[in-house]
């Protein structure tokens, strides 16, 4: 530690702190720019210059690191004048617009500009005029206003792992621009939004809507992924009209992903639900709360009546706790156990084995310090945007080596170490033969941990030289020292999670980590999939799970914010068991052709207009407040739950708030004692495994795009602009076309037992062999399983 | 994009730079192919940046970077002209001057049949020999008057 | 005694070849303390005995730089010449590649040994195409006769050096946008710390010097350290390439002893041209302050005596201006320079240069106040001392040193609408 005095403070600080974390650290505010606490140190702005003892110049705060005894004065004559100069520079090419300008009332420009006070501009030259540039439908820019802080260009390269944007020509003509006329691609991109300091880049969706003044500032959850990340929904009128990263170090850092960010434009989209409705006659029509809610209760009491194992009760992924909890105490009152959330699984073998809830098994700044990483069967990008960013943190600043086993070779933006890319179905064959080499490493006995059925199989496997690379690495050998008590970790992403047989995946990942001692965790494929486990929206012992309850269609459904044939790992499936059956309640955000054999639509509230808790993947335990009262007639799920449970007549539904239902449970105990004890990633037992071969068959891989992963983002413009609209077509490479005989830019016609679409055909060499690549979107519904056998002929 | 000559010219360049830093011949790259076209397009720009492996906004920071690379078509002849303090010292506007008459254009232009563009420079280092003007870059003339112009000006074809 | 360190070959034909360098005993140095395993240290006392200041136009003791390389480094360490020139007035580092490559090699080659370098670049000035070609010949040579490569000298010493061609900015010459040119990046300055020695090129520990101080090695290896300083002045060790250009008879180079009185220099140059008065002089290259007849007259080309005169010897770029210079179209002219060729990074040069040269525009064209010259003043101060790198300074240079030795002249612009040398 050093001690080191700023004007007139004593202050301790580590070795290799800079002027301004120092300050920073005791409150002493040092005007800046270009400087941020996440990005390199560019020292380019010049507003944090400072006075230090023995220094005849002014030194930039920012960069200059500190050492023992500096006396550091920021208020001197000599820091200010420096520091007035600096502004009087900046100003003088910069427009004075303030009053149309969208940054105007959050601007850092214009607030310390305030502090050094109006002096009248001795510049009498003309102001520069910057072209604009689209960079796409989600950044708006004014490029005039730009001050050349390189904020933006250092976060695109540094944190979003690719570099699109750059400061191009040179002196007073530089200029901030991306590649000509492309679009800023990164899926972290609204970032650069909060770091431009001035009004240059400003948020298109939100563009010219409201004042930053005029705007209510309420905390929330994102409700994308399984992050946990904390946002601020900003709101007049009782409208969000835009949403903000809010600081929390240890899950978003000061980020948030562009679907947490502009998703809202979802939220007051068209399709909103805002009243009960009923078919009759095949029409929908307008009803109240209480005939709708009374119709529904009779209906079900019907079917229950007759065979409470005729109710299928689906639950979506994004729903809080409390609705889980309701709708599987619904289901049990009603005596029914067949209740789920896991709608994109095709694989349940495990259920009964787990010891626990499955869940990320770490937490989220662990993985940045990770030496060695296995991802198995995750598109990061898509998956976890701001996770990834944890992954790249680890390679480029721990040396860390990442690892993947995927059946698509995209790319997550930071150096992979050892790579397979296979089908979904090798991906079996590839873990089994890590296993074997992990064995020959470590010097466990197999015997001792492994099922002799496995060791049988085991036996047959033949290693790959990139299976033993891997297990090498995960064993801590490295290519020029070796790592003696390497930090390792090997994680299942969504693909694995929706693969069908994730029962052995699962087995074998486990068992090549416990081998390792690595941390083992399953990436949260929403943003509360390890909540509704918690709350157990999950099948009663023996009853059906999502896919079973669909697969032997049932009589009644009741869905709460699905829309099946988006949201269920079989399109063709989910519509043809809601179409046979004789009454389908839908609890929804938004109206939905994914619902036309709904019978009754009930309106309830996202989260942003409902109170509830999520629990992100590292188990944390969330609640937030409604941010904006319900639009139109709707009403939060757990209340419109509630009054279903009471108009059943079932007991235990008196909940005056959601608060209430969460202390039901966590049975009064606080919820991250109870999640602790829960939180498991182990199994009882291992799973038999063969290694199976599915030569001569093509498999689909079937996934959900970025910008497709629930009805709120799918309902929002402008990310759906910035998607492109770019996830209609069947992927393959270039040796596969040629062997089936087929070219790219045709359509063709892709079929799944006994369904088929029309899409367009394309080359990429990022799809393995004997696979086609289609994605899960409304031009695919009459598809079925996400990696099921699938054929694709030409269309004559 | 680019003829096999001068892909091993790139090749060439890149042997100086440690594997990893392919990015470093980039400046080189970009002569290269400006020598090969006549300038730089944004599709030469992104095609040497794809050689690379680089980002293709790298490659145009370099290319809008740097005085020499021409982000638009000139004339089979570039010359450029320093004017600065040592140049202009030694009348280097009597240079310039003459030059525009002769071929009827400004600084910055380029001549009808497109044969001829003039560009103003700045200090090429070679102040012991001014007035002065470069052609395409490559080739320097020293200790001009208008009349060893008018001589070089014959010479181009 | 003129030409005796970096111009040693220039009277002998083919003054650039290998034969003609090898003729006076080149490379031998080299061989001697390669072969002769002679210690690190050793060199770098030789090189600090001979008070050799960098020519790159900083002047930093040049055997005190070396001793910042870390001696121990698990990897490649870099080793940078300078040969970017490109400050208005410079071009003496051209002739050297151009009339004794093989010095600089060797001089390269004996810091690389000394250095622990493993791999050098030599970065030269964009404009000058064929001397840049004819340097890549040299590196040829040199490396076909084995003075460049792997174990020379059948020893474990490997060095491997490259021509780095620059295409065209003035910034490239400060010693970090340099690196970052190497690096493939635009020429944007780094912030220092930290300096070159421990973060260069690639990261690496890399050590840069001008092109003139590295082709000074070898003859101070060869004769010692001492010898060397003997042939200057007190804190100004050895010969110097002035570079005179302007109004003068005879413009070009001259290697003559540090200390040589300016008036000596200027007649070796022939003398002020077209029989005219001398008016004023900016003796190290445009970013130097300018010095008025008299003042210049009467001084020596040395670090002190210059910098006692209120100038300083920068590259040694002696810019000669006759009576009939008007000093304010003159600092038009070196106020649009730095204005055009600032890297654009930071602010106070950036928005600085521009308002600089759009004043002293403004006057020239006939729309000047009496105001502007103290806001010229003022700017460049708020300029001085708060950029990056140097050339925000560079650019206060000028218009502070032209109004302050020629202010009766801009007045009269300003009052006049037009000069008073020129009458225009
Ligand atoms: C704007 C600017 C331009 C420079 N140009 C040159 C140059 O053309 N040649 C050079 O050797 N040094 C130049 N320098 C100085 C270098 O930064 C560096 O100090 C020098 O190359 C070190 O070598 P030396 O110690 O041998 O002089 C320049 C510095 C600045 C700030
Ligand atoms: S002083 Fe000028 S040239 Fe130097 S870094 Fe700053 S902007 Fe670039
Ligand atoms: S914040 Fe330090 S220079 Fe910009």
């Amino acid at each position: 530690m050093l001690k080191i005095e700023i004007d007139g403070k004593e202050v301790e600080v580590e070795h290799g702190s800079t002027i301004i974390d120092a300050a920073d650290k005791i409150g002493i505010a040092i005007p800046r720019f270009c400087y941020h606490k996440k990005l390199s140190v560019a020292a380019n702005c010049r507003m944090c210059l400072v006075q230090v003892e023995k220094f005849a110049k002014p030194l930039p705060a920012c960069a200059t690191p500190v050492s023992e005894g500096m006396k550091i004065f920021t208020r001197s004559k000599s820091a200010i004048e420096a520091q007035k100069s600096v502004m009087e520079f900046l100003l003088i090419n910069h427009p004075l617009d303030c009053p149309i300008c969208d940054q105007g009332g959050e601007c850092e420009l214009q607030d310390i500009a305030v502090g050094y006070g109006g002096v009248k501009s001795r510049y009498l030259e003309a102001k520069r005029v910057v072209v604009n540039k689209n960079i796409g439908p989600l950044i708006s820019t004014d490029m005039t206003r730009c001050i050349q802080c390189t904020r933006c260009v250092r976060y695109l390269k540094e944190i979003g792992g690719m570099m699109e944007l750059g400061l191009v020509g040179r002196g007073e003509h530089a200029e901030i621009t991306a590649y000509v006329d492309k679009s800023v691609a990164s899926e972290l991109s609204g970032n650069i939004i909060d770091l431009c300091p001035v009004g240059a880049l400003t948020s298109k969706p939100f563009r010219y809507s409201a004042r930053s003044w005029e705007l209510i500032h309420r905390p929330s959850i994102a409700a994308h992924d399984g992050l946990g990340s904390h946002i601020e929904v900003q709101v007049k009128n009782n409208r969000v009209m835009r949403v903000l990263p809010r600081e929390k170090e240890s899950i978003n850092e000061c980020w948030i992903s562009d679907r947490d960010r502009f998703s809202y434009e979802g939220l007051n989209s068209v399709d909103r639900l805002t009243t009960p409705m009923i078919k009759q006659n095949g029409e929908w029509r307008e009803a109240d709360w209480k005939s709708a809610l009374e119709y529904v209760a009779n209906r079900l009491k019907v079917v229950a009546e007759q065979d409470a194992n005729d109710l299928g009760f689906l639950v979506s992924l994004n729903s809080t706790m409390e609705e889980g909890w309701l709708t599987k105490k619904v289901a049990r009152g009603l005596g029914c156990g067949n209740v789920d959330h896991r709608l994109r699984r095709s694989d349940f073998r495990l259920d009964g084995n787990f010891q626990g809830t499955p869940w990320m098994g770490c937490n989220i700044p662990d993985l940045q310090a990770m030496d060695r990483v296995l991802i198995i069967g995750s598109n990061l990008r898509n998956e976890h945007p701001l996770l990834t960013t944890r992954l790249r943190n680890a390679v480029k600043m721990n040396e860390a080596e990442l690892s993947l086993i995927n059946p698509l070779d995209d790319d997550p933006l930071t150096p992979v170490a050892h790579k397979v890319i296979c089908s979904p179905n090798d991906m079996v064959n590839i873990l089994l033969q890590v296993l074997k080499a992990v064995s020959g490493l470590q010097r466990l006995s197999l015997c001792l941990c492994l099922p002799s059925s496995l060791l049988k199989t085991l036996e047959s496997v033949e290693v790959s030289e990139m299976a033993t690379r891997i297990a090498m690495s995960l064993a801590g050998h490295g290519t020029s020292y070796d790592l003696v008590s390497p930090k390792v970790g090997v994680f299942l992403g969504n693909i694995t999670q929706y693969h069908p047989r994730y029962a052995e995946i699962y087995t074998l990942s486990e068992a090549i980590a416990s081998l390792n001692g690595a941390t083992f965790g399953v990436l949260s494929e929403s943003n509360n999939r390890v909540g509704l486990n918690l709350a157990r929206a999950l099948p009663q012992r023996g009853a059906l799970n999502a896919r079973t309850m669909l697969e032997q269609p049932r009589r009644a459904y009741v869905l709460v914010n699905v829309e099946p044939e988006l949201d269920c790992h079989s399109a063709q499936m989910a519509s043809k068991a809601l179409a046979a059956a004789d009454f389908v309640v839908a609890l929804t955000t938004h109206k939905s052709h994914a619902l036309r054999d709904a019978d009754v639509m009930l309106p309830i509230a996202p989260f942003t207009e409902t109170s509830g808790s999520y629990t992100s993947m590292e188990g944390r335990v969330q609640s937030f407040a409604a941010a904006v009262k319900p639009l139109g007639e709707a009403r939060p799920g757990w209340k419109v739950l509630r009054v279903l449970g009471n108009l059943l007549g079932l007991e235990g539904f008196d909940f005056d708030s959601s608060e209430q239902v969460k202390n039901e449970i966590f049975d009064g105990v606080k919820p991250s004692r109870v999640v602790w004890n829960r939180l498991n990633n182990n199994l009882s037992h291992l799973l038999e495994i063969t290694s199976q071969d599915k030569s001569g068959v093509l498999q689909r891989i079937g996934e959900f795009p970025l910008y497709q992963t629930d009805a709120i983002v799918r309902r929002a413009p402008s990310l759906q602009k910035a998607g492109k609209n770019d996830i209609a077509f069947a992927a393959m490479n270039s040796a596969m076309l040629e062997n089936l005989g087929l070219e790219a830019g045709k359509t063709v016609r892709v079929s799944q037992s006994g369904g088929s679409c029309t899409l367009p055909l394309r080359c990429d060499e990022r799809v393995p062999d004997a696979c086609v690549r289609v994605p899960v979107c409304s031009d695919t519904v009459a598809l079925g399983d996400l990696f099921g056998d699938i054929t694709v002929e030409a269309i004559l | 994009m680019l003829s096999q000559e001068s892909l091993a010219k790139i090749d060439r360049e890149l042997n100086k730079y440690p594997e990893d830093h392919r990015q470093s011949a980039v400046m080189s790259s970009l002569r290269i192919a400006q020598d090969e076209l006549g300038w730089l397009s944004k599709e030469t720009i992104a095609f040497v940046a794809d050689y690379l492996r680089i980002p293709a906004i790298a490659a145009l920071e370099v290319a809008t970077f740097y005085n020499m690379y021409d982000l638009a078509p000139v004339g089979k002849y570039k010359i450029t002209v320093c004017t600065n303090i040592s140049c202009m010292l030694r009348e280097s506007d009597r240079i310039v001057e003459h030059l525009e008459h002769s071929l009827g254009i400004h600084m910055g232009e380029t001549t009808a049949d497109g044969k001829v563009t003039l560009k103003e420079g700045e200090c090429m280092g070679c102040c012991g020999g001014a007035p002065l003007f470069h052609i395409n870059n490559k080739e320097m003339c020293e200790h001009l008057t208008p009349e060893k112009v008018d001589q070089i000006l014959e010479g181009l074809k | 005694m003129a030409n005796e360190v970096c111009f040693r070959t220039l009277h002998l034909p083919e003054p650039g070849s290998l034969a003609t360098y090898r003729s006076i005993g080149g490379y031998e140095t080299l061989r001697r303390i390669v072969t002769e395993k002679v210690a690190a240290t050793e060199i770098i006392n030789q090189v600090k005995n001979s008070g050799l200041r960098g020519r790159g136009g900083a002047g930093f003791p040049t055997g005190l730089k070396w001793s910042f390389m870390p001696r121990y480094f698990d990897g490649t360490k870099y080793l940078v010449c300078n040969t970017d020139e490109g400050e208005p007035g410079t071009f003496k580092d051209r002739d050297i590649i151009r009339y004794n490559p093989h010095q600089l090699i060797e001089g390269m080659c004996i810091a690389a040994y000394t250095l622990g370098a493993r791999v050098g670049y030599n970065y030269i000035h964009g404009e000058i195409w064929e001397d840049y070609v004819s340097f890549e010949k040299a590196l040829d040579d040199a490396r076909a006769a084995g003075f460049l490569g792997e174990n020379l000298f059948g020893t474990s010493f490997c060095f491997d050096l490259y021509a780095h061609h620059g295409y065209g900015a003035y910034i490239c010459g400060e010693e970090t946008a340099l690196i970052e040119s190497i690096e493939g990046k635009k020429g944007q300055p780094r912030f220092k710390p930290p300096f070159p020695a421990s973060f260069g090129v690639f990261g690496k520990p890399t050590n840069v010097n001008n092109t003139e101080s590295y082709a000074s090695i070898p003859y101070i290896i060869e004769h010692g350290g001492q010898a060397f300083a003997d042939l200057g002045v007190h804190n100004s060790g050895g010969t110097k390439l002035f570079s005179v250009s302007g109004h003068v008879e005879r413009p070009g180079n001259f290697e003559v002893n540090m200390g040589t009185p300016f008036a000596e220099l200027l007649g070796l140059a022939g003398g002020v041209w077209r029989g005219r008065q001398l008016k004023a002089v900016i003796p190290g290259g445009a970013s130097t302050p300018v010095m008025p007849a008299a003042v210049v007259m009467a001084a020596n080309m040395d670090y002190d005596s210059l910098s006692k005169a209120g100038s300083s010897l920068g590259a040694g770029s002696v810019i000669v201006m006759d009576e009939s210079t008007c000093m304010v179209q003159t600092l038009k002219r070196l106020s649009y320079f730095f204005f055009e060729e600032s890297c654009g990074q930071c602010t106070p040069c950036r928005e600085g240069t521009g308002w600089l040269y759009r004043v002293v525009k403004r006057i020239v064209d006939g729309q000047g106040r009496m105001e502007d010259l103290d806001l010229l003043t003022d700017v460049s101060h708020n300029i001085s001392g708060r950029t990056i790198c140097a050339l925000g300074d560079a650019a206060a240079t000028p218009v502070l040193s032209f109004i302050k030795h020629f202010r009766p002249e801009f007045e009269y612009y300003i009052q006049h609408g037009r000069s008073m040398v020129t009458g225009k």
